[in-house]
């Protein structure tokens, strides 16, 4: 990606992924949304080493490229435990909470063993396509699951606006993601900025969440489903 | 198939930036006007699609508060969307022609409120000036 606007972005990125930590803390949010927290900061610190490898080894360098990948694939495992959490928060009430764990983590497992069995055939650089392909399908994974947590905030009567806020800036950044992989797919690069700014749009929107909206805020889902209930 | 998960993917997008900028524009309708901004706007009780392009020229004219700025460009972008179904799509399926007009009004109240709210930030401003 790098280049002037590339740099732009990327920056613009880290910082608000600082941001939305700082409104968290702010607003006494972080422990209650400790996976979320924990995954930007984490995405900062992975911001930070990747430019760090970038600028030792260069943009074409083999090092670059496994730090990349590496780490992308566990910053995507960490997103979904993040999505997990906020099913929990979700279904608190109904005390489905080891299911909902257990469930997660046999998801992850078979998403896992898919992109092995996927990627068997080849021989060379097994573990490295393993990654790129375990990313890209739990990438896939996270967007059907965003989609369901959001018909059982519909259909539970959810009325936390914070978490709703949360709930559907992620299903914007998954679905935006699915998109731009999908089209990249069909005209390849075609979209070289747009993945990083929808990366931007994830923070921005959390942060918002923390800041601007008060935990006790509350609102009738009713309203926000495209089919007038 | 990627053009399959394309266009899946494009539906859930929207679908989500709907309901998100619907959840931006709820925590709004709740705020009464002030009687200052509906003789302004010239805005009653509901609110108008048609009126928004003139609530968001009166707003330019306010000292902006940052932490509008990206609501406001949601809105706008959520607002164009819906210029473009009315357009397009309402024309085939006339059902979607009243949702889109309840739809653009909300927008006009939205922005209608954010310009109660700068209102009384430039006043606030102008208070601890004078004070000064």
């Amino acid at each position: 990606m790098p280049g002037l606007i590339g740099y732009v972005i990327w920056v613009l990125g880290a910082l608000l992924e600082v941001t939305v930590v700082v409104c968290a803390l702010k607003r006494h949010a972080f422990r209650r949304y400790l996976c979320l927290n924990l995954y930007m900061l984490f995405s900062f610190v992975v911001s930070v080493v990747r430019y760090q490898v970038l600028s030792q080894c260069g943009l074409r360098s083999s090092e670059y490229l496994y730090c990349y990948y590496y780490s992308d694939a566990i910053l995507t495992i960490f997103l979904y435990f993040a999505l997990i959490t906020l099913y929990l928060h979700v279904f608190d009430e109904m005390r489905v909470e080891k299911y909902v764990r257990l469930a997660a983590i046999l998801l992850l497992a078979g998403t896992a063993l898919f992109s092995y069995l996927v990627v068997q055939q080849s021989s060379q650089r097994m573990a490295t396509s393993f990654v790129i392909e375990l990313s890209q399908n739990l990438y896939f994974v996270g967007l059907v699951l965003t989609y369901v947590l959001w018909g059982a905030v519909l259909k539970l009567r959810e009325t936390r606006t914070q978490l709703i806020q949360l709930v559907l800036s992620l299903g914007v950044y998954f679905s935006a993601f699915a998109a731009t992989f999908a089209l990249e797919n069909m005209f390849p690069n075609s979209v070289a900025y747009i993945a990083p700014v929808f990366g931007c749009l994830l923070p921005l929107a959390w942060a918002y969440a923390f800041l601007r909206v008060s935990h006790d805020a509350r609102m009738a889902t009713a309203r926000l489903a495209m089919v007038p209930r | 198939m990627a053009t399959l998960i394309f266009f899946l993917s494009a539906a859930a997008l929207l679908q989500f930036f709907i309901s998100y900028c619907r959840s931006l524009i709820a925590a709004s309708i709740k705020q009464p006007l002030s009687a200052e901004v509906r003789d302004v706007t010239g805005i009653p009780n509901t609110a108008s699609g048609d009126d928004f392009a003139r609530v968001i020229q009166l707003l330019d004219l306010c000292p902006e508060r940052p932490e509008e700025r990206g609501h406001i460009r949601a809105i706008n972008a959520y607002f164009r969307f819906l210029n473009f179904v009315r357009s397009t799509v309402a024309r085939i399926i006339p059902a979607l022609v009243p949702w889109t007009e309840m739809e653009r009004g909300q927008c006009t109240y939205f922005a209608a409120v954010t310009l109660d709210r700068r209102i009384a930030f430039s006043r606030d401003m102008l208070a601890q000036q004078m004070d000064s």
